[in-house]
């Protein structure tokens, strides 16, 4: 297949067009400009709805808007826009509502630093908004793997009735790769999803009471509230078969790095380089942060394996917990962090491990 | 084989776009990884701007390496900032109009300068100074073939056909000078 030349963000918005996103609101927030950006040119070209929102709170109700009535539809931010529009998340997952988002991870609380970060891994896994509810979220390291799990993140959001995000950062929003595009989706394709939420979502009902379609983002009856709850616990236990990992070097690592996006993507690079000097190094790369793949560190030999290294661009660090989950203390988990908009060196990532086993370069 | 090259100037000299007319015309034209990285934040004309460039037959890790290969510097506060990032035997282009050779306090690696600020005034067109280094830079690695890289600088600016032979004379006279220093 040919080889396209593109910016991330770009990438990651064609993505959404071919899998048949027709609506996109958002409100710019650098380093994710382009996604916007390319909706505003892409989508009146395939009959879709570009809209810039007065606010990141409009711009995520008017996906919750589109969304409930059946259109593929997304939006976009960075921190602390992600934030302001947890509200409406909030909503479209109490409604049960397919939407996707993005969030281009920024350096700190507040305002941060625009710089690449991930420090965003709590919020996004744990707690994107309040009430308790869970989501996908899919974590890409290249441009390529942006373009892929955007396209299959609406599937999913479908499949589930529930919003997917894509959790990505400063690099892979502006930096120029090839790829491969996946294939267009037809108009007839696009209405035919539209149509087959038919059950559900306000895509032109009867005047009937009984079969009319109803959003509602939470309940005032606390046992159908209750039930409602119980219904999405079901939804997410059932995500452990969805769950996406990189295993590299790992079969006979006795050192293991556990890290995610952009910082896997450097890690697995100091990998190739350690195993040319012969060390044992291995790299665990979480595709799904949720579900996580507690079993890939839960199935380790522990016998062999020394030490996980967690590497992260967050300070402090923060997928270590669900690390820690899945090694269940039978080992000690080391870290090699960086934070504030600063990315991780591969040679940082290196001297630790040297350190680790106690070798000199 | 990885390549890191880091290209770095003021804003307004076009060294985003060199990066990415290389990178571009990699992809165009091979089948090997490339990532074009642009420095952003809170830029301005007459700050400074600077990109890294990867070429390498594998995967590429990080689109942003510790230590560069290539360094190409449009004025002298880029050469301050990155010079310390050349790998020994790494190879340096200067733009020589602004950037003081003399400067220059490292034996280790190879230079190559060209006054390219004069050289574009002289074609009556200052901005395409990043044209002829880029030029340059290719005449003397060839590390693509010249002809892809003016296909692609060709594609790009297809819109603007007028601007075609200066860039056109620019670009050679880039790799003349780049050929020279062999």
């Amino acid at each position: 297949m040919a080889r396209t030349f593109m910016k991330g963000s770009e990438a990651v918005a064609e993505a959404a067009v071919r899998a048949g996103c027709r609506f996109f609101a958002g409100y710019p927030i650098t380093p994710q400009n382009e996604v916007p950006e390319y909706f505003a040119r892409r989508l009146p070209e395939v009959d879709g709805v570009f809209v810039q929102g007065e606010s990141e709170v409009a711009s995520i109700n008017m996906v919750y808007g589109a969304a409930s009535a059946g259109v593929r539809s997304m939006t976009s931010s960075s921190s602390p826009g992600v934030s302001l529009k947890s509200e409406g998340i909030s909503y479209c997952a109490a409604a049960r509502i397919p939407m996707v988002y993005c969030n281009f991870q920024r350096g700190g609380p507040g305002v941060g630093a625009i710089q690449p970060a991930q420090q965003d891994y709590l919020q996004a896994t744990k707690a994107s908004g309040n009430g308790g509810f869970e989501m996908m979220v899919l974590a890409p390291s290249t441009v390529q793997e942006a373009v892929d799990l955007t396209y299959k993140a609406f599937d999913l959001a479908d499949r589930d009735r529930n919003p997917v995000l894509l959790l990505a950062d400063g690099v892979i929003a502006t930096v120029m790769e090839p790829v491969e595009l996946p294939e267009m989706k037809s108009d007839e394709e696009v209405q035919k999803i539209r149509d087959s939420k038919y059950s559900w979502a306000c895509v032109g009902h009867k005047l009937d009471y009984a079969n009319r379609s109803w959003i509602q983002p939470g309940q005032w009856d606390t046992v159908k509230m209750q039930k409602e709850n119980e219904i999405a616990e079901e939804l997410y236990k059932s995500w452990e078969k969805d769950v996406m990992v990189e295993e590299y070097e790992v079969d006979d690592a006795e050192i293991v790095i556990a890290s995610y996006g952009i910082s896997a993507r450097i890690a697995k690079s100091a990998v190739e380089i350690l195993r040319k000097e012969g060390i044992k190094v291995g790299l665990i790369r979480p595709i799904t942060v949720h579900p996580f793949p507690y079993k890939s560190f839960e199935n380790l030999d522990y016998s062999r394996v020394k030490t996980i290294l967690d590497v992260e661009m967050s300070i402090p660090a923060q997928m270590i917990q669900d690390v820690e989950l899945g090694v269940k203390g039978r080992c000690p988990i080391e870290t090699c962090l960086v934070s504030g908009g600063n990315i991780i060196s591969r040679e940082a990532i290196i001297d630790k491990v040297r350190a680790l086993v106690g070798k000199e370069a | 084989m990885e390549t890191n090259l880091c290209v770095a100037g003021f804003g307004g000299q076009g060294v985003m776009t060199l990066g990415k007319f290389l990178a571009s015309a990699t992809c165009d034209s091979t089948d090997k990884n490339v990532t074009f990285f642009p420095s952003y934040g809170a830029e301005q004309r007459g700050g400074t701007a600077n990109c890294f460039v990867v070429i390498s037959d594998d995967m590429i890790g990080a689109p942003l390496g510790d230590v560069m290969d290539d360094l190409i510097v449009m004025n002298g506060a880029s050469l301050h900032k990155f010079l310390p990032t050349v790998k020994e035997g790494g190879r340096l282009f200067i733009n020589s109009s602004i950037v003081d050779e003399k400067e220059i306090d490292r034996k280790d690696i190879q230079v190559v300068s060209a006054p390219v600020t004069e050289l574009a005034l002289e074609m009556g067109n200052a901005k395409v100074l990043n044209v002829i280094m880029l030029g340059v830079y290719i005449g003397y690695t060839e590390v693509i073939d010249p002809e892809i890289v003016w296909n692609t600088v060709e594609h790009k600016l297809s819109k603007k056909p007028k601007l075609l032979p200066l860039n056109k004379q620019a670009f050679e006279k880039g790799l003349e000078i780049g050929r020279s220093f062999r």
